[in-house]
């Protein structure tokens, strides 16, 4: 297969088609719709379901739906849509139904902006819906990575019939990179042994996410408990960069944790020992690498296109064993390269404290950087 | 090895486009290569820029601040990106469209009245094709020929009768050497 130019929307859109996706439910937000409007092509085209909905919240529930039926469905959706989307979620996830959703983050809060912002962490991460579910969150930094979890996503959702979002950024998809495809696969055909397939007179299914007996909802919650203490073993996935004589470390994910690799390069050319760990699973988060690495180097460097979000998750890993610093930019402002040099070289300089807050002192130095 | 190139203009001027080529072009020589455009509410009518990184090696920012080269097609331009083009880099200018001289002396210069030379190669929209041109014969980043190629497979149908002008606008453009500009 040869390399395609193609933008990180459109990219996720054709690799969800050619892993077989047999239904998309979605409402155009910028900056996603790429996405929708090629499913909107592509989609009737191979005979299969494309549903433009009324709303998020149409969107999300048809998915709801559709994903009791055993098949591969989808949404997609921006920052805003999303949280339209929660309570869809929640129930998906109460249903023990696999579905993939995409949200492409974008400045917040409120209708916020259209620019790249990485500020759906914790609304992602730690929740959002109500209630004790967890959802496996990749986060791609490039398109060839979206395209190669675009296929994980469907793997991994169905394997422990769980919610899986691919968490972009305005950025990634807008930005057009080369990128390899993988060949169209056959659509499945066996059914779920919990699937709803019609009434073809074989024994009676039923989804549902409503429990009235306290002990019943209770094992439920303790069976999706489980199920994540596995997905904690089996799927954590990061990359590391220069890692091997590290002194410091910077932790930063999609297109935060690929400014930041620029930082970090420049960095070793002024002759510091910088590494770079870019979770790409989210959630499972990669705890035991960041565990090993604060025996091993002097300090940490959290950088996002938030508020300091990752750093809550990094800081429990780190536990005060070592100092953790952090930079980010908010609102749909993407740092330079420069400015993650700048934070590394302040780290390397010292003096550096475990006592106190980071993000009081990202605060503080933030008031020069404000225009 | 990394190239970074900010082109930027008015909303039809070609900006995009001139940048996807040098995406296309970096990617068929087996570069790896980002393109970035602005895509905020300022696109409609007002400037649009795109910013395209070619290198050897997976790339890590492509968001550029300080490019090796800018392509300024047109006096917001200028204004905005003369002075963000890293010391040593290449400026492109399309003097058709700017009215004053360049200040910085740490740079190399490329002045050419694009919007004339796009005349003259015929199609006045070809002038993205002309500044693109005077980058690849001042700037060591791809061989002409590969944006040749490029403009053939990826020229949308509707215009392909327009290739050989925009081959030509591009051969055109790549004869405008650099001129050390004097701070005198």
């Amino acid at each position: 297969m040869a390399k395609e130019l193609i933008k990180g929307n459109t990219a996720v859109a054709e690799a969800a088609l050619r892993a077989g996706l047999e239904a998309y439910f979605g409402y155009p937000i910028t900056p996603q719709t790429e996405l929708l409007e090629h499913l909107s092509l592509r989609m009737p085209e191979l005979e299969r379901v494309f549903v433009q909905a009324e709303s998020e919240l149409g969107a999300i529930n048809m998915v709801y739906g559709a994903a009791c039926t055993g098949k591969r469905v989808m949404t997609s959706s921006s920052s805003p849509g999303v949280s339209l989307m929660m309570e869809g979620l929640s129930y998906i996830a109460g249903t023990e139904v696999p579905a993939v959703f995409v949200d492409v983050v974008r400045g917040g809060p409120g209708l916020g902006n259209i620019a790249p912002s990485q500020s759906d962490y914790n609304q992602i991460v730690h929740g959002g819906g109500h209630g004790d579910y967890h959802v496996i969150v990749l986060a791609p930094a490039s398109v060839q990575e979206a395209v190669d979890l675009t296929g994980l996503a469907f793997d991994l959702a169905e394997k422990y019939r769980s919610l899986v979002c691919i968490l972009l950024d305005g950025s990634l998809g807008q930005m057009m990179e080369p990128a390899e495809i993988p060949p169209m696969q056959p659509l499945k055909t066996e059914i779920p042994d919990w699937a709803v397939r019609g009434t073809d007179g074989g024994e009676r299914r039923f989804l549902t996410s409503i429990n009235l007996d306290p002990p019943d909802q209770e094992r439920l919650n303790y069976r999706l408990m489980t199920r994540w203490q596995e997905i904690e073993a089996e799927e954590v996935r990061y990359k590391g960069y220069y890692l091997d004589d590290a002194e410091f470390v910077v932790v930063g994910f999609g297109t935060a944790g690929r400014i930041s690799l620029s930082a970090v390069r420049a960095a070793r050319e002024k002759g510091v020992k910088v590494g770079l760990v870019r979770p790409i699973t989210l959630a499972p988060f990669p705890n035991t690498i960041l565990d090993e690495l604060a025996e091993q180097v002097k300090g940490f460097l959290v950088v996002e296109m938030n508020a300091g979000q990752m750093l809550e998750d990094v800081r429990l890993v780190v536990r005060g064993r070592k100092p953790v610093e952090f930079f980010g930019r908010m609102g749909g402002v993407v740092p330079y390269p420069d400015e993650v040099l700048t934070e590394i070289e302040r780290l390397a300089a010292g003096p550096l404290t475990t006592e106190g807050h980071p993000r009081d002192r990202w605060l503080a130095r933030m008031d020069k950087v404000l225009e | 090895m990394q190239q970074e190139v900010i082109i930027t203009g008015f909303g039809g001027q070609g900006v995009l486009f001139a940048g996807l080529l040098l995406a296309y072009a970096a990617m068929d020589e087996g570069k790896a290569v980002t393109w970035i455009p602005s895509y905020g509410p300022e696109m409609r009518g007002g400037t649009a820029n795109c910013t395209v990184v070619v290198s050897d090696e997976e790339i890590g920012s492509p968001f550029v601040k300080n490019p090796s080269a800018v392509l300024a097609m047109n006096l917001p331009s200028l204004d905005k990106y003369e002075k963000l083009v890293k010391p040593g880099g290449v400026l492109v200018v399309n003097t058709s469209m700017v009215n004053r001289e360049v200040e910085r002396t740490d740079i190399t210069v490329v002045s050419l009245p694009a919007n004339e030379i796009a005349d003259e190669a015929g199609s006045k929209r070809a002038v993205n094709m002309v500044m693109l041109g005077a980058l690849l014969g001042n700037l060591d980043i791809l061989p002409l020929e590969a944006i040749e190629t490029a403009l053939a497979e990826h020229l949308p149908a509707r215009h392909q009768k327009l290739l050989q002008t925009n081959k030509d606008a591009l051969q055109m453009g790549a004869k405008y050497k650099a001129v050390k500009v004097s701070g005198e």
